[in-house]
């Protein structure tokens, strides 16, 4: 798994490449929490796009990350869900407390 | 009667690192015996969960210790008429599970794990656990034709 930091004003967007697993999922897990809890960044976006599996341990660390945002009133956005990640989200049931766009424009803009 | 036929075996060290191999060594086994894309995601996220719950919970992290993997093709009975199969048999000779822990968790709370046996159980169509002679063992087993009407109801 590959994350790629970019900035604009106070949003961090990530972008997410590769498989977010057992293996990888405590890196993505500590960029969320160091995001809210460290830098108290308003608004963190995640692009999902090019990310080819997610595991349970993956959807982990994004609700870990949701709930860091909530503590210190940001928001975390994913966007460029593909079949694979919103068929894991969708069966964890947790798809429905995620802010989802379509794309980064909506998710910056939203 | 039951036939069975050996597709692969695979004998693995309990590191997070080989998971993604795995995963690319079962997506293309399930792909080569006819089953759907859905179905192949389905068999490689059981799987993948079931080695992680493994990794983490009967070898408490431990990078070094042995799994067994193996992947035979089987008739198994549904609904009283022999079916053809994917069984996949997963073997450590970690902790024991704890039953307690097995129930995997309500879906309404909201936080982080207990997902895993969730994902394997909706992804399999029998998931059966047992423990002998200091060995865990794991039975998946996903039918290659699925009912139409009982896949409207799952």
């Amino acid at each position: 798994m590959q994350i790629a930091a970019r900035h604009l004003d106070k949003v961090t967007i990530f972008d997410i490449s590769g498989d977010i697993d057992l293996a990888t999922s405590p890196q993505l897990r500590k960029a969320l929490l160091r995001e809210f809890r460290e830098l108290k960044t308003p608004r963190v976006v995640l692009n999902l796009g090019a990310v080819r599996y997610i595991d349970s341990s993956g959807v982990a660390s994004l609700v870990e990350g949701l709930k860091a945002s909530r503590e210190v009133r940001s928001r975390l956005i994913l966007f460029g869900l593909n079949k694979t990640v919103r068929e894991v989200l969708q069966l964890s049931r947790l798809v429905k407390i995620f802010e989802i766009y379509e794309d980064e424009a909506q998710s910056v803009a939203s | 009667m039951s036939r069975s036929r050996l597709l692969l075996r695979m004998e693995l060290r309990s590191n997070p690192e080989m998971l993604g191999v795995v995963r690319d060594a079962l997506g293309q086994l399930a792909a080569t015996l006819g089953f759907s894309e859905p179905d192949c995601r389905a068999v490689v996220r059981a799987v993948d969960e079931a080695l992680t719950n493994i990794i983490r919970h009967a070898y408490l992290g431990d990078a070094e210790q042995p799994i067994e993997a193996s992947f035979r093709r089987i008739h198994a009975p549904r609904d009283g008429e022999p079916e053809d199969a994917l069984e996949i048999v997963l073997e450590d000779y970690g902790v024991t599970a704890n039953p307690e822990k097995m129930c995997g968790r309500a879906l309404e709370d909201v936080r982080p794990g207990g997902l895993g046996l969730h994902f394997i159980r909706e992804c399999m169509d029998k998931v059966e656990f047992s423990r002998s002679n200091g060995k865990n063992q794991l039975r998946l087993l996903k039918f290659l034709h699925v009912h139409k009407s009982e896949k409207g109801s799952s």
